[in-house]
This record gives structure tokens, C-alpha cells and sequence, in this order.
């Protein structure tokens, strides 16, 4: 796993805010009926990242496009903008795809333009479980996008899953983890279904998700990957060692990352903005050259000492001995070497230990 | 001034029967307060009066109308301020009494009513809402002539929302309405009815001048705290406060003497000239008796100190409250605070957290017990926690109440169940019309201040309204309900019931705080006992999941921003042994319904 110095390098994160379909727990910055911007939303998207690089951006060690539905974009375009980064050699670059839009022809362009890992939202590998997500995927197409990942020569395939629907037994979700593990990923994101305000979700408690389900599931999604060899690094993520996602791990050492596109959001040495949300907004404030930022806050050295050990409590770094008191945390966390890092229980009540950082 | 020329009156309604929006139209039809700057209730000044829609401060204003010089005293609005309300009416010499003309009289309503005709007020009724299309006016007016006497076709209809006869309104209470007498040359005898304090100012007490004349620059002497001060303003409010040089018998003003704690200028004080002081202070003066008690808590036991110094200070506004130190083995350090309701007892906890950041727990409330000792000697207990061993008691007496109920016919069937199960025994039941009646019960105070109300208006979609009024104290066979937190004792949350009620109170105090106590890293057991036989028990269960699933780029300042909240939720909570609960469990516990 990629050690402290992740603190020096620099990640940029691209936002692209349109999806086919919305599912009804997302409360991302996203719409289905922007489509007729893409193409001007795209040239805004190059346009600001030319500026920055113009600007004297650092070398970028990671990169994340992310949404919405990256692959409903043109590759082409897509890649033209990642071709006005500064890379490193070595650069992770990460996009999240969804399965039905993955094609062959993708992904060969994708491994072209530099692209060397990918994102699938999966979800759940039983169709009643992603209908009641709101999902409308194509089961069978999950496989066919997996091989032609595979084919295109890029190394690295995360799988995102998503636990706690109306409906799902835990049977059900044991075998979407081990439906998943066949596919041989490098790395999984595994979600409780979290009801965020003003989704429709929210609006019918009767499909909230229940916190000990979501308990029980979190325990066999733990027990089933890391007996197939992926070891978890933070909270809600698994990897094959060495396959770690450089880009979160940024986020969560409070690295520096600039956000390009519609609400996306960027960190420099505690300072922390966030674009305007709309994409017709974004791409006003660049074609007018003016700021793309809607509102930002800087911490204060408390505030961003105390943010730096929440995040870092959250991943396998742990927070140093002498952050908590291990004695009240009753099996919630351990040390290991120098750090104090928490236990599977203690993932699970993260929160409650994050309140007793000191 | 001109005596002829002065009227006082007070506007007696029950709640949402419109007395803020009547205010607020006759501020407006007399100028008093011009368009701009209207907001509405107007002399409801605390946000807390604003927010449950009810009167907790008396105010005062002075308006002109054709030539006449009128004061509206306005009037707490709930059961718990009867004191207050009788001495602002002893202010005044009129009435008008708001009846909504939808829904008629209501028992607390005709309590006043019935103070006001104790005074010799004279009453000037008014239907009010008759622009609603359920209003009824002519049926409410034959019920106010059956049951005050006041003929039907005296009665005025208004609507104060679109001000509808409310110029009327004025007039009838220029004509109907006596104008105060007093000789301005006797001694001063002056009326304080409202006391408040003022950060910059020092009290700043509500006058009516009976006798004589007060005069700003002189020492004043109050007869009941027996302090002389100097009035250093005296002035009227209209509503803005306006000094003037002399208040004159029927004049109602404010007076400020440089008084820095309105327990020195209680409601019913009488203030006369120090130089010529009037031989008695006027009638009616009572030092504020609490009928609640319960220990208020710092959550953080740091803050007790701070905790003193609100209460000290709270109470330069609210005279009514009482406190004294006590300490418990769960809570720690705290105060014993009586109060005059459960409403009371409500606003003051939400005034300290609110006005002097504190966070705090309150105990189960109480009320206060005679306890016969064997010994002979006699002891009142108002915290559970002291009563004496058993084998120490002779016998446990509690106070009673004497409950009014007025109610629509219907309801009287399962308002006598309500009494019933709270150990009420009927006094008298009489038909105000051939549509209502009037319950009258004797109940245990204890009984009623839990619940009763709360119950009262959901058996009855609100229709019955309620007034009390103590009434000694009786025997009673009492026990006390112990309280266990994950097996240790809560000392504060122990209760005195009925030996028959405490099985099912124990019952439903668990069931409830089962609700109210969130869950913990580990189970918490909550048993209700008396003594060492256990009554009943819950279970909260352990906590297993709290964390979000995602934190990347763009949650991160959310993510830490909830911490920060849940951070500060948890100073909101006290720690009892190990177990976290909310500073308002037991005043929700009460509210919450089974």
C-alpha cells in the first residue's frame, strides 16, 4: 500500500454530470435531461482545464472522472480533455463506467488516452434487488463490460456494490459479493445505502435501510473479500494489496486535488471550494472567463488537524497513539505498530469513535 | 388626566380565540402602530410566546380613541399564570371577553371570567370569528347569556382578522366600560401587575396608579418587599415607552426605580411615596406558590456555577421560579426548582438553554407531599429521592386539585373515564347549556400535572378546556417508582405514584424511555422497581452501525460538518454511569404517547 508521502501528490477530479436515468437514492449534482450541453459542457470542461495547466497546475498523480455517467459522454471527447493534464509517468487514472454504455471500441479508447483503471457501478447481481434500487441495468451486461475491460489491456477494475435495499436478504447480498469476487476485480466499493435528504428515497421511510441489517451485511461483505484476498484500507473499500485507489487515498491523507466541471470540489492546503452546481452555470462561468467557484471555507490549523485524524481514522493508516483512548473504545479500535487503526466493529461505529478523537 | 377620559381593560380569550390578533388590529385602528411597522402578535415580545402562539408576560399599551385615553393590559393566556391574570385584571375595570363564535366558552376562559365579576368588572363579550364560515354566533351568544348572564343582543361580532367591528369594539368599551375613580390628592397607592427585567434598565414594572399621583424623581417605597427606591422614569407605552413626568389615579404605565431583581417589584406589589407612604398596601398581594418541582441538571457538570447564575438571573425576570441546591447520585450537582405548571417548568429549562447556553437535564417532576413521620414530626417532600424509609413514614398525604372542566356533551363519557384512571373523584356535574357541560372532579395534583391536560385535549379533539385550583391535602397510599440505568439507580428519575397505578407506570416509563434513550455501544437495561422487586424492563439495544459509507472529494466538508453536529448533540446528553440520555427525556417521556 502507497505509504504517507501520497501527502505531496496532487489528484484532479473530473465531474460529468449527466446520467441516462437517475436512480432514486443519488443526491449527486447529475440531471437526465441536459443532454443537448453535452458537447458545450465538454468544451467548457477543456477549456477551464487549459487555463489551470496555463495557470501553473502541478504534475497530476491521479485522476478520477467521475459523475453521473462518464460513459454516456463521447470517449473521444472525454479523452481529449485528459490529454490536456500534465501527467506523471505512472499516473492512476480512473474512470467510472456504467455497464451498459462499455463497449469494446470504449475501452480500447479509454487504454489509448491513458486510462488505466476502471469504475464499474454495479450495484447488485440480483435483478429485484436493483430494481428496488431504482437501477435499470442489464445483468448480462456487467460480464460482457468486465471482458471487454479485460480485452483493452487496462490493469486495475473496481466493482462499486451497494447494500441495505428494501428487500434484500442477506442471502441475496452473499451472493452479489460472491457473484463479484468471480469477476476477479482488483478492488471493490461496498455502500450501505445511505437515504440522503431530498431524493425520493427519502421520501418512504418504508425503504429505509435498517442500521443492523446494514451491520450484518457490512460483516459478510468483510469476511467474503478478504478470504478471496482483498484486504480492507478504508471503511467502505477493498484491494488486492498494491491496487489501493491512489485518487480516495489522496482525499483521505488531505492531499491537494482541483475539481474540474459542475459542482465538482477542490482542496488546497486547507482551503476547500466547490463549483457552481448546474452544468449551464459551469459552462457560463468559463465561456464568460469567471469564476467557476460557488462557495469555499478555510480551517483553521485546529479544524484541519482534527479533519486530517477523522479522515485518517477511516483507512487502514489509522491515527496516531495518543489520538483516542483506546481503554473507552472497548474492542472499536487496536494499535497496530505506532498507529491506533479500528477494528471491524469499530469501522461500523466509525462515528462514534471519531466523536472521542481528541 | 381627566378620569372620564381614562378606560382600562384587559381582553380575556382562550387560546387561538384571537386576543393576539385583536391587539394587534385595535394597535393598528388607533394608530398606535402604523402599517409599516405592524408585525403580527405585536406584544408578544419573547420568540417563545411567538412560537406556541400563547402570552407568558403581561403588557401593557396606551391608545387614543375619539378623545379617550384606553390601556390594553394584555394577560398570560395558561392555567399555570392564574395569579398573574388576577392581578392584571385588579388593574382594570373592564373586561372584553373574546369567545371564539365557532367553538364557544372555554373553562379556563370562564374562570377569568368569573375572577373579573368577583372584581365587579364590567364584562363586554364579544363573538369573535365571524367570518369563519362554521362561526355560530347566535347560538355562542345564548350560551354566554345562560351561563355569564350577559344579554344575547349586547354581544358584539367581530372579526379581528379583517378588523370587522372592531371600531365598534372601541366604542362600546368607551360607553359600557366605567371609568377608574382615586383621588389624586390621597397617598399614592400604585398597582405593579408585571415585572421585567431589562438588561440596560433594572426591572421595569407595570403600574396602575389606584391613589394619588406618582411622580418620577422621588423615592418610592414598596410596601410588600419593604425597599425604598428612587422612581428614577416613569413613562406610558404607546406601545413605544414614552417618559412622562407624573402618572395620575387610572393612569397604567411602567415604572423604572433602579431594581435589579423583580422578586423586589412582584406582581400585586403596592408602590407609595416614601415621604407620605398610604397606610395599607392594596389587597390581593401572594408570594408565588410553585406547584412543580423537579432538579435541573448541567449536562456538563462544569457548568453548574453557570447553571447558579442563570437561575439567579432568569429569576430577576420570573419571580415565580424557585430554586435551591441539591445533588444527586446520578446527576451530580444541581438545583431543586419549583414551578407554578408543567408549561412553566417547560419554559423555564428552554429559556436557560436558550438565553444562557446551557445545555440541561430535568428529572421527573413532582409535586410536593406531606409525609406524617412516625415519629410525629411532619415533612414536605417535593423530590422523590428524599422521602424517608419506609419503616420512618406513618403515612404519605398529597395535594389535590379542584378541576373545572367545561366540554361539548359527547366527550363527557370518556372525560370521566380520564378522571377516573387518574384517581378523580366527581364533585358535581351541571349542564351550562343544553350542548355543554361543566365536569367537576377533585384529582391528585400528581395525577394531573403529568398528563392530564395532554389527554384531556385528545379525548376530546380539543374541544374541553380545563381550569384548577389547589385544594388541600388527603391520604393517600403512595409509593415510591425507582428507575434503573443499565442496573445502577437514577436517584433523579424516581417517582412517588399510587401503590395501584405503580406497576403500570413502571410499565410505560420503560416502554417510553426504551424510545427516548438512543442507543449506546452496548445494551442498556432499563427496570422500574420499588424497592428491590423489579416492576418491569426494557432493553435498548447495542448500536452496531453509525458511520457513512462515503467520504471522497466532495463530502468531506459535509462529513465534518455532521461530526461537528453530532458532537455537539452529544453535549446535549448526560452521562448516567455510562449511559447517554437527553436533557429533556423525562418532559418528552410525558409528552409522548403511549
Amino acid at each position: 500500500m502507497p505509504t504517507q508521502k501520497d501527502f505531496d501528490q496532487f489528484g484532479v477530479y473530473i465531474h460529468i454530470p449527466f446520467c441516462h436515468h437517475r436512480c432514486d437514492y443519488c443526491s449527486f449534482a447529475t440531471w437526465t435531461d441536459r443532454h443537448h450541453v453535452i458537447d458545450h459542457y465538454m468544451r467548457a470542461l477543456d477549456t477551464d482545464i487549459k487555463r489551470n495547466v496555463a495557470a501553473g497546475m502541478p504534475a497530476v498523480n491521479t485522476v478520477f472522472i467521475g459523475g453521473g455517467t462518464p460513459t454516456l459522454v463521447r470517449p473521444e471527447s472525454l479523452m481529449a480533455c485528459l490529454a490536456q493534464l500534465p501527467l506523471v509517468a505512472g499516473a492512476e487514472v480512473t474512470v467510472e463506467c456504467n455497464p451498459d454504455d462499455v463497449t469494446d471500441a470504449m475501452m480500447a479508447t479509454y487504454s489509448d488516452g491513458g486510462v488505466n483503471r476502471i469504475s464499474m457501478g454495479v450495484q447488485s447481481m440480483t435483478a429485484h434487488v436493483l430494481a428496488s434500487l431504482g437501477r435499470t441495468h442489464n445483468l448480462a451486461n456487467v460480464q460482457s463490460a468486465v471482458e471487454s475491460v479485460r480485452g483493452s489491456g487496462i490493469p486495475a477494475l473496481n466493482l462499486d456494490l451497494i447494500y441495505g435495499a428494501v428487500g434484500e436478504t442477506l442471502d441475496d447480498w452473499r451472493y452479489t459479493v460472491q457473484q463479484a469476487i468471480e469477476l476477479s476485480p482488483t478492488h471493490v466499493s461496498a455502500y450501505g445505502l445511505t437515504v440522503e435528504p431530498g431524493t425520493p428515497l427519502a421520501r418512504e421511510p418504508h425503504r429505509h435501510p435498517d442500521d443492523d441489517d446494514q451491520a450484518d451485511k457490512y460483516i459478510i461483505v468483510d469476511d467474503i473479500l478478504r478470504s478471496a484476498g482483498l484486504a480492507n484500507y478504508e471503511i467502505s473499500n477493498w484491494a488486492r494489496p498494491g491496487y489501493e485507489c491512489r485518487h480516495n487515498l489522496l482525499y483521505w491523507r488531505q492531499g491537494n486535488y482541483t475539481g474540474f466541471g459542475c459542482a465538482a470540489h477542490s482542496h488546497a492546503d486547507g482551503r476547500r471550494w466547490w463549483n457552481v452546481r448546474t452544468p449551464e452555470r459551469y459552462i457560463e462561468a468559463v465561456d464568460t472567463n469567471s469564476p467557476t467557484e460557488a462557495s469555499g471555507e478555510t480551517l483553521d490549523a485546529v479544524t484541519q488537524k482534527r479533519e486530517a485524524l477523522e479522515l485518517s481514522l477511516r483507512t487502514s493508516d489509522g491515527v496516531p497513539v495518543g489520538a483516542l483512548d483506546l481503554k473507552a473504545l472497548e474492542g472499536l479500535a487496536e494499535v497496530v505498530g505506532e498507529r491506533i487503526v479500528l477494528t471491524q466493529r469499530g469501522r461500523l461505529l466509525g462515528n462514534e469513535v471519531s466523536l472521542r478523537l481528541y | 388626566m381627566e378620569l372620564s377620559k381614562i378606560r382600562n381593560f384587559s381582553i380575556i380569550a382562550h387560546i387561538d380565540h384571537g386576543k393576539s390578533t385583536l391587539s394587534d388590529r385595535i394597535l393598528e385602528l388607533t394608530g398606535a402602530v402604523d402599517a409599516r411597522e405592524m408585525r403580527e402578535q405585536y406584544l408578544d415580545s419573547m420568540d417563545l410566546e411567538r412560537e406556541r402562539g400563547i402570552t407568558i408576560k403581561a403588557q401593557n399599551v396606551r391608545v387614543d380613541w375619539k378623545g379617550h385615553v384606553m390601556h390594553l393590559i394584555d394577560t398570560p393566556g395558561h392555567v399555570d399564570f392564574g395569579y398573574e391574570v388576577s392581578r392584571s385584571l385588579a388593574a382594570c375595570e373592564g373586561v372584553v371577553l373574546v369567545v371564539d363564535a365557532a367553538q364557544g366558552i372555554e373553562a379556563q376562559t370562564l374562570a377569568n371570567c368569573y375572577l373579573a365579576l368577583e372584581n365587579n368588572l364590567e364584562i363586554v363579550a364579544v363573538l369573535n370569528k365571524i367570518d369563519l364560515p362554521a362561526a355560530d354566533p347566535d347560538r355562542y351568544a345564548m350560551e354566554i347569556e345562560t351561563v355569564l348572564g350577559i344579554p344575547a343582543e349586547e354581544i358584539l361580532r367581530i372579526s379581528a382578522k379583517t378588523g370587522d367591528g372592531v371600531p365598534e369594539l372601541l366604542d362600546a368599551i368607551i360607553a359600557r366600560i366605567p371609568a377608574p375613580t382615586g383621588d389624586p390628592n390621597a397617598p399614592l397607592q400604585a398597582l405593579i401587575f408585571d415585572s421585567q427585567y431589562d438588561q440596560y434598565r433594572g426591572v421595569v414594572s407595570s403600574v396602575r396608579v389606584m391613589q394619588g399621583r406618582m411622580k418620577s424623581g422621588i423615592r418610592v417605597q414598596f410596601m410588600q418587599a419593604r425597599n425604598i427606591h428612587e422612581s428614577l422614569e416613569i413613562g406610558v407605552r404607546r406601545p413605544v415607552p414614552t417618559p412622562v413626568a407624573e402618572l395620575g389615579p387610572g393612569e397604567v404605565g411602567y415604572l423604572i426605580a433602579g431594581i435589579k431583581d423583580v422578586a423586589q417589584a412582584r406582581s400585586g406589589e403596592t408602590v407609595t411615596t416614601a415621604l407620605l407612604p398610604a397606610t395599607e398596601a392594596l389587597s390581593g398581594y401572594r408570594d408565588p406558590k410553585p406547584m412543580v418541582f423537579c432538579g435541573l441538571y448541567p449536562i456538563d457538570g462544569d457548568d453548574f456555577e453557570n447553571l447558579r447564575e442563570s437561575l439567579e438571573k432568569l429569576r430577576l425576570n420570573d419571580a415565580s421560579v424557585t430554586y435551591e441546591p441539591e445533588s444527586s447520585g446520578a446527576l451530580g450537582f444541581g438545583f431543586r426548582c419549583g414551578f407554578l405548571g408543567l408549561l412553566h417548568m417547560e419554559i423555564v429549562k428552554e429559556r436557560l438553554e436558550r438565553e444562557f447556553d446551557l445545555s440541561l437535564i430535568a428529572t421527573a417532576p413532582s409535586v410536593a407531599y406531606k409525609i406524617l413521620r412516625t415519629d410525629g414530626g411532619v415533612e414536605i417532600v417535593d423530590n422523590p429521592a428524599d422521602l424517608p424509609l419506609p419503616q420512618n413514614i406513618a403515612s404519605i398525604e398529597e395535594p389535590y386539585f379542584k378541576v373545572n372542566i367545561i366540554t361539548p356533551k359527547d366527550f363527557t363519557g370518556t372525560l370521566m373515564d380520564l378522571c377516573q384512571s387518574k384517581r378523580g373523584e366527581m364533585l358535581k356535574l351541571e349542564y351550562l347549556s343544553p350542548e355543554r357541560v361543566e365536569l367537576h372532579y377533585a384529582i391528585p395534583l400528581g395525577e394531573v400535572v403529568i398528563d392530564f391536560f395532554d389527554q384531556m385535549k385528545s379525548r376530546t379533539q380539543g374541544y374541553a378546556s380545563l381550569d384548577y385550583e389547589l385544594d388541600g391535602y388527603r391520604p393517600s397510599d403512595l409509593v415510591r417508582v425507582d428507575l434503573l440505568l443499565n442496573g445502577l439507580p437514577a436517584d433523579a428519575f424516581s417517582t412517588i405514584v399510587h401503590r395501584d397505578k405503580a406497576f403500570d407506570y413502571g410499565r410505560r416509563m420503560c416502554a417510553k424511555l426504551k424510545l427516548l434513550i438512543p442507543r449506546q455501544m452496548f445494551d442498556v437495561p432499563i427496570q422500574a422497581a420499588i424497592g428491590s422487586k423489579v416492576l418491569a424492563r426494557e432493553t435498548v439495544k447495542a448500536k452496531r452501525k453509525d458511520v457513512l459509507a462515503k467520504c471522497y472529494g466532495g463530502d468531506i466538508t459535509r462529513k465534518r460538518k455532521l461530526l461537528e453536529k453530532q458532537k455537539e448533540g452529544k453535549k446535549k446528553m448526560k452521562a448516567i454511569g455510562r449511559v447517554e440520555v437527553p436533557g429533556d427525556v423525562f418532559i418528552s417521556a410525558l409528552k409522548l404517547d403511549d
